[in-house]
Formats: structure tokens, sequence, C-alpha cells
């Protein structure tokens, strides 16, 4: 195990992933000569050339489509979106493609691809560069939505979402770049899409965390221990496909449950999974299931705005506080 | 406006230098003449095969027509009728194992491309027997055994896919080509600039066919397209283009036997803007009030069939009887598909839930 930022991580998946096939290639804007917007890219183009490592105009639909093309025809493709803001653009080939391909063709045509980038929020970048999209995402069938909360996890689940034969949305948090972990470098690492993974166990109540909420919650843990609150914190890691035996395992043990999420709230990710725990186990809750969810509003430039618009520690401690009646 | 800039647009709508006229041409009786000396470079195996294909895809297009009346046909469903020498002459200039993407009015293409008819009927009809086993429809057909890579149902969605399927074969080092077909009305979204721009940047071997109807639904060019000379458009590019006469089978045949050479040779791209009209509504549905009969008679007199039949009878190549067994023919093939497609059974109830994920988890 070597200890290193989730930056380094992604950059490593990428690495041996390129290296280990060669219909494995990578594009997007500033991946190569600029070594990538975050970095994430740094050294590839020097290790596998310019037909591998390819820098792209500013032209989302464009070369979203062309690698769903180059899928079609046999590539595995990786597509780097500078952030998931700009996959707006690029939503008619992601949705109306890729997700469709293999089921409107009767399945003669997979594809297998790989969108990644930074998505959520940043630092002060504001309303158009702050989105948390994966609800958008994972609505669709035919798509897989990825997000990871480590290093460790970044690594394995990308290695996994590039050796997978169907488009994975793999949404990275542009904030946790920089955050450190042990990382296996045992070269076949992986780890399997759809399966969530129990951060802290726990026996009083469960918070479901994404990315950047699961650093978050796993704080809030904390502080909510020294109350004699004793929390699980579980991580989904995929969105879609969603292990949500994992989740309402974990409710059924703790009886409550928080679900922590950077998006804004309606038609989120939190609303599905709380849907699905009141299918599942609603006779095991003793409390309502409650959702911390970004604030319903464009995102603020404002720090002390934005400050406001992303769930904190102690909005997750109210929210485990409230469904245990403290 | 000022005079000079009235005079630049008007020089720029009128077709482009090489193939002057052909606009003009499109409201005569007039054969081009063209196309003789074209045929007389050919072997009559070929002629014949280019004739029978745009015979049957107008005989399985009116059949469709039909069965759609009949309630047989659901959906959607856009005819090529009119519109055959378009893809019937350019996909006879490639190999079997180039590619063919295009959008939703394709039942012409995919057979051109070599999907029987039995399996586009039985698709149309929504059965399992059907080429995308009835999960596709009219607009998307696919094929991947004879590299048909779909109809696409979203205007211009498929010309990055096509740029992507090209971008494919020079990644492999194959000498493949992708021949990528699309309306007029697709020259007007940003992926046909952001795909024209990314294969010329980087030199693909995609042949870009704009099947120029005239009519986008029911909006003409005239009132959608500023710049209505689509060749031109790919001087924004540094492409090559040719305008081509859509109604003429052999000049679409040659007009890609040249973009071909381009693409396997020297990996270069083309933009061939074909004239062409279709007699038909946009779709099934449409009753065609934005056009007057008068138009459609006039674009009717200079039918891609009767032409090239006129050519090929001149010529002594087909004589009253050859034409008379091919339409025997023909006929026997547009029913057997609509046998095939009646008989052919629906997809089972287990379909609905298979080919979402191609490693589906739990």
């Amino acid at each position: 195990m070597a200890v290193m930022t989730m930056r380094d991580a992604l950059n490593q998946a990428l690495k041996e992933e390129l290296a280990r096939d060669p219909s494995v290639f990578l594009m997007g804007e500033e991946v190569a000569e600029y070594q990538g917007a975050y970095k994430v890219t740094r050294g590839l183009l020097e290790e596998f050339g310019p037909k591998r490592v390819i820098d792209t105009p500013i032209t989302e639909l464009g070369f979203a489509g062309l690698g769903v093309g180059a899928a079609m025809a046999g590539l595995r493709p990786i597509v780097e979106f500078m952030t998931f803001n700009f996959s707006i653009l690029a939503t008619d080939q992601i949705i109306n493609s890729a997700a469709k391909m293999l089921y409107m063709s009767g399945g003669q045509f997979k594809i297998p691809i790989v969108f990644r980038g930074p998505g959520g929020s940043a630092y002060q970048v504001s309303s158009q560069h702050s989105q948390a999209l994966e609800s958008w995402y994972a609505y669709f069938p035919g798509l897989k939505v990825v997000m990871p909360s480590t290093p460790a996890d970044a690594k394995g689940l990308l290695k996994s979402a590039i050796r997978d034969d169907d488009p994975v949305i793999f949404i990275e948090q542009e904030r946790m770049y920089g955050m450190k972990g042990e990382v296996p470098e045992d070269k076949d690492f992986i780890i399997p899409l759809g399966v969530a993974e129990v951060k802290r166990e726990g026996t009083d109540a469960t918070i479901v965390a994404r990315s950047l909420m699961v650093p978050t919650a796993l704080k809030a843990a904390e502080e909510l221990e020294k109350d004699g609150v004793s929390c699980e914190v579980i991580d989904p890691r995929t969105i879609r496909p969603l292990d949500i035996k994992a989740i309402v395992e974990s409710v059924k043990k703790t009886n409550r449950v928080v679900i922590a999420e950077e998006s804004h709230p309606f038609c989120g990710v939190a609303a599905e999974i709380s849907a699905e725990i009141n299918e599942r186990a609603f006779d095991y809750l003793d409390a309502p299931v409650k959702r911390v969810s970004g604030a319903d509003v464009p995102m603020p430039y404002a720090k002390n705005l934005e400050r406001l618009a992303v769930p904190d520690v102690e909005q997750i401690v109210a929210a485990v506080r409230e469904v245990s009646y403290l | 406006m000022s005079s000079q800039t009235t005079e630049r647009r008007e020089k720029a709508n009128a077709p482009a230098g090489g193939a002057a006229g052909v606009l003009d041409a499109a409201a005569t009786k007039e054969r081009p003449a063209r196309q003789e000396s074209a045929t007389q470079a050919e072997d009559r195996e070929t002629l014949i095969k280019l004739f029978h294909q745009m015979v049957l895809i107008r005989r399985f297009e009116e059949k469709c027509a039909e069965s759609y009346s009949l309630g047989k046909i659901g959906g959607f469903c856009h005819l090529y009728i009119g519109q055959e020498a378009v893809g019937v002459g350019s996909i006879s200039a490639i190999r079997e194992d180039d590619y063919v993407i295009t959008s939703y009015r394709e039942h012409g293409q995919a057979i051109a491309k070599g999907i029987s008819p039995e399996a586009v009927m039985a698709e149309l009809y929504g059965k399992a027997g059907g080429c995308s086993r009835g999960k596709g429809g009219s607009m998307h057909l696919f094929d991947k055994g004879v590299n048909f890579l779909g109809g696409h149902a979203i205007v211009g969605g498929q010309i990055p896919l096509a740029t992507g399927v090209a971008f494919a074969s020079k990644y492999e080092e194959t000498d493949k080509v992708t021949l990528c077909f699309f309306g007029e009305a697709a020259v007007n979204q940003g992926a046909f600039h952001e795909s024209l721009n990314m294969a010329q940047l980087w030199k693909l071997p995609c042949i870009y066919i704009c099947e120029n109807n005239q009519y986008g639904m029911g909006t003409s060019l005239a009132r959608a397209m500023s710049l209505q000379n689509v060749a031109e458009k790919a001087c924004a590019y540094e492409m090559t283009s040719e305008f081509v006469d859509g109604m003429d089978v052999m000049a679409m045949r040659q007009a890609t036997q040249r973009a071909v050479k381009r693409a396997r040779e020297e990996c270069q791209p083309t933009l061939l803007e074909a004239r062409t009209y279709r007699y038909m509504g946009h779709s099934m549905s449409d009753p065609g009030n934005y056009r007057t009969r008068a138009e459609i008679e006039k674009y009717q007199e200079r039918d891609p069939i009767k032409i090239f039949t006129a050519t090929l009878k001149e010529q002594n190549i087909l004589s009253d009887k050859d034409i008379s067994d091919i339409e025997a023919q023909v006929k026997e093939q547009v029913e057997g598909a609509v046998r095939f497609a009646e008989e052919s059974p629906e997809p089972d109830p287990s379909e609905l839930y298979t080919n979402i994920y191609a490693n589906p988890l739990s």
C-alpha cells in the first residue's frame, strides 16, 4: 500500500489500464499537453503518446459522440470532461446514443466508454461550475454512475469502469483531488461496480453518504460518538446500479437513517434512496427518513453563501439527532 | 444589406461551380448527359444490380406505406421514395467491410448495405425476426454483420458517431471508410460543425453525405438556412466537398468513389451534397401542405429510376423483358419480406429487460 492523493490514484488507474489494453484511449480538453486541467492525466501523453492521449477542441457534444462512435467500432474510450458541468452540452450523445445503443440495436452494439471528470461544488466557482449532476445520469437505464469517496475507491472503481462493457459516468469531486489515503498498488486491484461499502460501523443510526459527503459524514459520526450516538456510515459508491440491499441491511440494524448529498434535493438520488427504504424497510424505521441535501438554489459565489449551500458536519449531526429524537 | 452583400449571398446560394446547372436541371425532364458515359465504364452486372436495388427500395417503401395504413407498422415511418439514387449509388462505391451510419430515413440504405428486406420489414412490424429484434423499429435499424451502424433519430446525432467510427478505423490502422448520411436540416445542428472540424483536424476517413431533399420536415431550405449551398460549408473546415446530382445514381457512385479513394489512400474526409427530393411526406403522418402537387410532379419528371431506365435501355443494357423480369423478382422479394414479417413472432415479453446492459449487475 502506498499513501497517495485521489488525483494520483486516478492517474495510476488510467496509466495501468492504458498499459493493459491497447484499445483504451483517453481524450478531452487539455488532457495531453497541458497535463490535465486538474492534473489527473499528468504524464500520460509522455508515456502513451498523442495517438492514445488526445487533446480535443472545446467541442463537448462532438467529442462525446466521437467517443461513442469509436466504442461502436470496438475501442474503449475514456472521455474526460474538464468538469461535468460541461457534459451538459454532450447529453444528447450520452443519453440518446450511449445509453440506448445496446437496447435499440437488439443487443448488437455495446458501448464500453467512461465519461469522467470532476463534479459537485468547488471553491467559489459560482452557479455554472458547481453542479452535482448524478441524479440526471442515474435516471437513465443503460448508464452506470460511479462516485468514489477515497483514493483507493477512486482507483479500484475507475479500473472497473474502464473494463466494463457499458457506458459509465464517473464523477470525481473537485474538492477531493488532494485528499490522501492508502491505495493498493497491485495492477489487478479493482473494486466491482454496484457494491456499497460500510465506511464506519455503528448501531444507532445509518448515514448514507457518497463522494464529498462521506468524509463529512465520518466527521459527523465522530462528533455524535461523543454524545454516545453510534453511527454507521455507508457509501453506495455506485449510484446506478445501487446496492440498495446493503443500505436496507444497515437500516434494519439501526432503525434510523439520514441520507446526505451535495446535490439539490428535488428529484435527487437521496429522494430515490428514501423511496426504496420506505418500500423495503418501512417496518424497521423508528423515525422518518431524513435527507440532508445541497440548498435548492443555483450555487452562489460569495464565500459565506456558498458555505450555506453545501451540507456540512453540523447539518448532518443535527439530522441524526433529529431522527434519534435527541 | 448592401448590394454587394446581396450579390455575394445570391452567388453563394447558387449551385457549386463544378455542378452548375444541376439545380435548374432538376426542374426539367433532362437526363444527365454524363450518366451515359458513366454507364459505359461499368460492367452490365453492376448496372443491373444498381437498377435492381433502386427498384427494390422503391417497391419496398410503397409496401411500407400500405402496411402502415393497415396498422401493421407503427410509430414514425419515413420513406425514401425519390431518394433511392443517393443511397444505392454511394453504397455501391464502398466495400462490404466499410461502415454505414445514417438517420431515421434509412430503410433504403439498410437494404443497399445488405440487410435483407425480410429483416428490415420484420423490424418495422416490431417482430423478433427484425434486424434489431423488434426493439428499434423503423428509425433504428442495425446489423453488425454488415457494418450497418444504425438509423439514429435525433437530427444530426449520427454525425459525431460516424466521426468516431472513422476515428476507430484510423486508430486501428485499417483502411475501412465510413459513410455518414444525414438530411440538409442536420447541417444546422452544432453536431455537424463540431464533427467536420474534428474530422478534418485529425484527418479521419469519413464521407459525409448530405441528402439535400430541400425540406426539413415542413420547412423549406430557404426558410431554414442562411447559406443554402451545403457543399460550400466544407470550406470552413478546409474539407474537400462536391455537389452531386442526387437523382443520378451514377453521379452518386462516381462522386463517392472519388471520396472513398481520398479516405482510403490519404485518410481525408469529404463532404458530398446530394441534391435530391422526397416524394412522400416527411413521415407517414405528414399531409404535405407546405408544397404543391405541381412541385412534386416537376421533380418526378426527373425520377432517378426513370432516368436510369432510359439510359440503360438506350445503351441496350436492359430490354423491356429484363425490366419486367426484375420487377417480378422484386415483387416476390417484397412479398417474401411481408410474409416473413407477418410470420415472425413478437419479441418474448422477457425481452423487455434484456440488452439494457452488456454487463448487467444485480
